[in-house]
């Protein structure tokens, strides 16, 4: 043992060494939600370019942690960061693609998409107030369906995550007494309920309880075979989650007015629109140490913008409007700039 | 013959070993040293990482149940009260188990099966805990929200999670339990036979009571093990962060609290509350730890 | 027969009883649980499991990288655990055995045994992820290391204390060094059991997410060569595929856990072979 020692040795310290092929690995970390799209687009890319991606989902908050500590080249979040935390840590943010948050439901004899709900009524569901299915809030709502003499057992999630950020800040902006006591974030003090770790773990939960509701990003809603509901929007009208009313809320953003690129896209007032719809965003360091990989890094998000559409849909996600993409690659050769010089310059 | 070498060190050397010697010696030291160095480390960054979070919540920390990441306000009681009563409760339910089987591996069970159950329930110590936290949460949570009429509950909570939790440690602590029967000397069994006592009896009166102190020493290490497990925990608490009403309530533990968050805390006070979580684990697993030391010395001799 | 004798008979019948229910429930829990592993995770064990990397939901893939990379990261664990474990042990049981000091440090390295894992890989995480900007394989190595270690010093002690004194000082009497003695002799004797140390750190560490989640980061390309930069492990591939929303990541999963379970059950049969064979007179 101790003869083959010295070669154990040899082969770890030539193992260490970087060589010039890590030049050709871009790395990524953060949210949960563009996960299947950006592990599809980096396959694709590598089969063109041969440059890998390598993308891991630790989470929003993660993406954010890191991308500052500078252990990644590149972050994402769901939850954009507002002009002043980008301004504070010196990063840039970019939508790549729109998605939506459902809630589903397990209620017996209920099809699924049959329930109306509303934003303040969610809230009040979550908050505990509502505590059964054959309350009158609800009944109201539901004329002529038989609704299930069952109590209302909410399940969020455990784990902080973007999809919380984006289904707590709909919350509190349709019911204020949920603004006022629980308020917006990738992770809040629950009123009511039980967690369940990740989206998987809370439509698990929701699927082995009659009676329950969750919230899940719509990839699992649909995979699952989960019962989703109707959301009134804010035309009046009760829509279902789908890639048709993702695509309606990102048409009626206002995507080239936002500073920072801060956009939600929570209750737009488009009549088709999902109200809790979001995109998911990249960030990057404005005056990156590495140019070379900052601009790899971009030259990817411009590939997908320009070719990784379909492989999107495939998932279920909504790629951005044209016109946004456009603007975007504009505004990394205006701002992400390497010793004076704009580090990607488009096609 | 050269006069022999006086120094200590290298006393009993033959000539010309003497460096040698040294050597060898000096890599021992050096690899406790090193091994000092990593738990001094560890406990270090422990305290480091978690000061901000002892000094902004003083001792309130351990006991206020409010964890509120939107307003940075944390308090530990929850995660604490969720940690101790799975471990206890797992322990609960494993040390029975434990128990019958391995007096049932030892007394009763005919050799060549009992090596092959043995070899058994070993293999049950070796499956992955990430594997424990997906049969829980596929198989045990809906399972048991189908079949246990309860009201308001699902198959996420702590009773669930203790289940998961002893099914972990049982078979460590049945092995154990084997290993220190099976220390106990053959002619004291055949004594209490020969004096016409049931099987029953010389394992009340003769087996167990000369491995007691092992015995409890071996609970306590099972129950530090319990203490920190996270995947299997994470999957099936339920992660509710406020004191559990009932033992059919969600709940949380120290271990999965850390897993769930640290990863995404951006806020400076949510992750060294986090810390501060994990150096209180730390605290917890070391006093049972000496504990199981003291009883365990004495069994020993 | 005396009402007494019946009843102890009663007793007995009824504490044997006991124990055998203890002993089938326990089983029976084994039983389920394998065969859930199996059930959900044969079907997916082909080739193709072991020649192409973890793929993006809908496409064909599977574990390569996660396998390479968790075999890279605990051969790395268990070089570092094996050497600092086996001469730290032999400290303990040989020079410092009997003293003050080998008391203290026996106890701290059963502290550093019991200390929960995500705790390991918190502290390795400021210690080689954040100072040096960047996630690597060498830092889920080295957290692996932290784990392993300290079982392979408490049994490498265990073991070379049982080895009989008369050895050493056969040694010792034919004008051998105490260094020599210990490397020729004890080392020797014992290395069956030094081989059991080193199997049960590897089986300890084979099956850990917690740690590497903060250290390794993961990878979704075969990082075979590059130890400084993140790489994949079974375990974290499995936690991310299991809690996804596809049903080829979850078989995917699955799969990987049964070759985890399957990786540790023939460790331990290795283990026991390799006992019995030492055995042997």
């Amino acid at each position: 043992m101790i003869r083959h020692r010295s070669a154990v040795w040899a082969w770890v310290a030539a193992m260490a060494v970087a060589c010039p092929a890590c030049a050709t690995e871009i790395t990524g970390a953060g949210a949960t939600f563009p996960a299947p799209v950006y592990a599809k687009w980096g396959e694709a890319y590598r089969r063109q370019t041969g440059i890998s991606l390598n993308y891991q989902a630790i989470g929003s908050g993660g993406g954010i942690k890191q991308i500052k500590a500078n252990t990644v080249d590149f972050g994402a979040t769901d939850r954009p960061l507002k002009p002043a935390e980008l301004a504070a840590a010196g990063l840039y943010q970019f939508p790549t693609v729109v998605g939506g948050v459902a809630p589903i439901v397990n209620l017996p004899d209920v099809r699924s998409g049959q329930i109306r709900l509303s934003g303040p009524l969610l809230g009040d569901i979550f908050l505990g107030k509502v505590r059964r299915w054959d309350a009158p809030q609800i009944a109201a709502l539901n004329p002529g369906v038989a609704l299930p003499r069952l109590p209302i057992t909410v399940v969020h999630r455990s784990d902080g995550s973007g999809t919380t950020f984006l289904f707590t800040s709909y919350l509190a902006l349709k019911n204020r007494e949920w603004a006022l006591r629980v308020g917006a974030s990738d992770a809040v003090s629950w009123p009511a309920g039980i967690g369940g770790k990740g989206s998987d773990g809370v439509a698990a939960f929701v699927k082995q309880t009659p009676g329950s509701i969750g919230y899940v990003e719509f990839a699992y809603a649909r995979q699952n075979g989960a019962g989703t509901i109707l959301l009134q929007n804010k035309a009046g009208h009760f829509v279902a989650p789908g890639a048709a009313t993702f695509g309606a809320a990102a048409k009626a953003a206002n995507w080239l007015r936002s500073p920072g690129n801060h956009v939600l896209l929570l209750d737009e007032s488009h009549p088709d629109a999902w109200p809790i719809t979001g995109a998911t965003f990249i960030l990057v360091h404005r005056r990156p140490s590495d140019a070379a990989r900052s601009g790899q890094v971009l030259r990817f998000f411009d590939w997908t913008y320009d070719s990784g559409d379909s492989l999107a849909a495939g998932l279920d996600y909504v790629p951005l409007p044209r016109i946004v993409k456009t603007l975007l690659v504009r505004q990394w050769g205006a701002l992400i700039k390497a010793d004076g010089k704009p580090v990607y310059v488009g096609r | 013959m050269p006069a022999p070498s006086l120094s200590p060190a290298t006393r009993g050397a033959p000539p010309g070993h003497a460096l040698g010697e040294i050597a060898f010696r000096f890599a021992c030291a050096a690899a406790v040293t090193l091994l000092l160095a990593a738990i001094a480390g560890l406990i270090f960054s422990l305290i480091l990482g978690g000061f901000p979070a002892f000094r902004a919540f003083g001792f309130g920390f351990l006991t206020s149940t409010e964890w509120n990441p939107v307003t940075d306000v944390y308090g530990a009681a929850g995660p604490i009260v969720g940690t101790l009563i799975t471990a206890f409760v797992a322990l609960l339910i494993a040390l029975p188990l434990a128990l019958g089987v391995a007096i049932f591996l030892v007394e009763f069970c005919p050799a060549r099966l009992s090596r092959a159950l043995a070899i058994a329930v070993e293999l049950l110590a070796g499956i992955p805990s990430i594997v424990y936290g997906m049969w829980g949460l596929f198989f045990l949570a809906p399972w048991f929200a189908a079949h246990v009429e309860l009201p308001m509950m699902s198959g996420a909570n702590i009773f669930t999670a203790s289940l998961i939790l002893a099914l972990m440690v049982l078979p460590y602590m049945a092995a154990v339990f084997r290993e220190l029967f099976l220390t106990v000397p053959l002619h004291m069994r055949e004594a209490a036979y020969a004096l016409g006592c049931t099987p029953f009896e010389v394992v009340r009166a003769v087996v167990i009571p000369s491995v007691r102190r092992g015995m409890i020493g071996v609970i306590m290490l099972g129950l530090g093990r319990a203490l920190g497990e996270t995947m299997a925990v994470t999957f099936i608490i339920g992660n509710a962060h406020g004191l559990p009403h009932s033992l059919f309530d969600s709940g949380s533990t120290i271990a999965s609290t850390i897993a769930n968050e640290f990863a995404e805390a951006t806020s400076d006070m949510h992750s060294a509350a986090l810390i501060a979580l994990g150096f209180l684990l730390f605290v917890m697993s070391f006093a049972v730890l000496a504990i199981a030391r003291l009883l365990l010395r004495g069994a020993r001799q | 027969m005396s009402a007494r004798v019946v009843r102890r008979r009663i007793a007995n019948a009824l504490f044997v009883g006991l124990c055998g229910l203890a002993t089938l429930i326990a089983l029976a829990f084994l039983i389920l649980i394998l065969w859930t592993l199996f059930s959900k995770g044969f079907g997916g064990i082909d080739r193709a499991v072991f020649l192409l990397d973890q793929p993006p939901p809908g496409s064909a893939g599977g574990l390569r990288n996660a396998i390479v990379g968790s075999l890279i990261m605990c051969a790395i664990g268990m070089a570092i655990a094996l050497v600092v474990g086996i001469l730290a042990g032999t400290w303990l049981a040989e020079y410092g055995a009997g003293t003050r000091a080998g008391a203290v440090i026996r106890f701290l390295n059963d502290v550093l045994i019991s200390a929960p894992s995500i705790l390991i890989g918190l502290f390795v995480y400021e210690l080689l992820v954040a100072p040096f900007h960047g996630f690597s394989g060498l830092a889920g190595g080295i957290a692996l290391a932290f784990l392993a270690t300290p079982i392979v010093v408490r049994t490498t002690e265990d073991i070379l204390a049982l080895q009989s004194g008369t050895l050493r000082d056969a040694g010792m009497a034919l004008g051998a060094s105490r260094a020599f003695v210990i490397r020729k002799i004890i080392w020797k004797a014992g290395r069956t059991g030094l081989l059991t140390a080193g199997l049960l750190g590897f089986a300890r560490i084979s099956g850990e997410t917690a740690p590497l989640l903060f250290t390794s980061l993961g990878n979704l390309n075969n990082n075979y060569s590059h130890l400084t930069q993140p790489m994949a492990s079974l375990p974290t591939t499995i936690f991310q595929f299991a809690l996804s929303a596809y049903d080829d990541w979850q078989r995917l999963a699955w799969t990987g856990a049964l070759l985890i379970a399957l990786a540790v059950l023939g460790i331990n049969v290795a283990g026991r072979l390799l006992a019995r064979e030492a055995h042997r007179p």
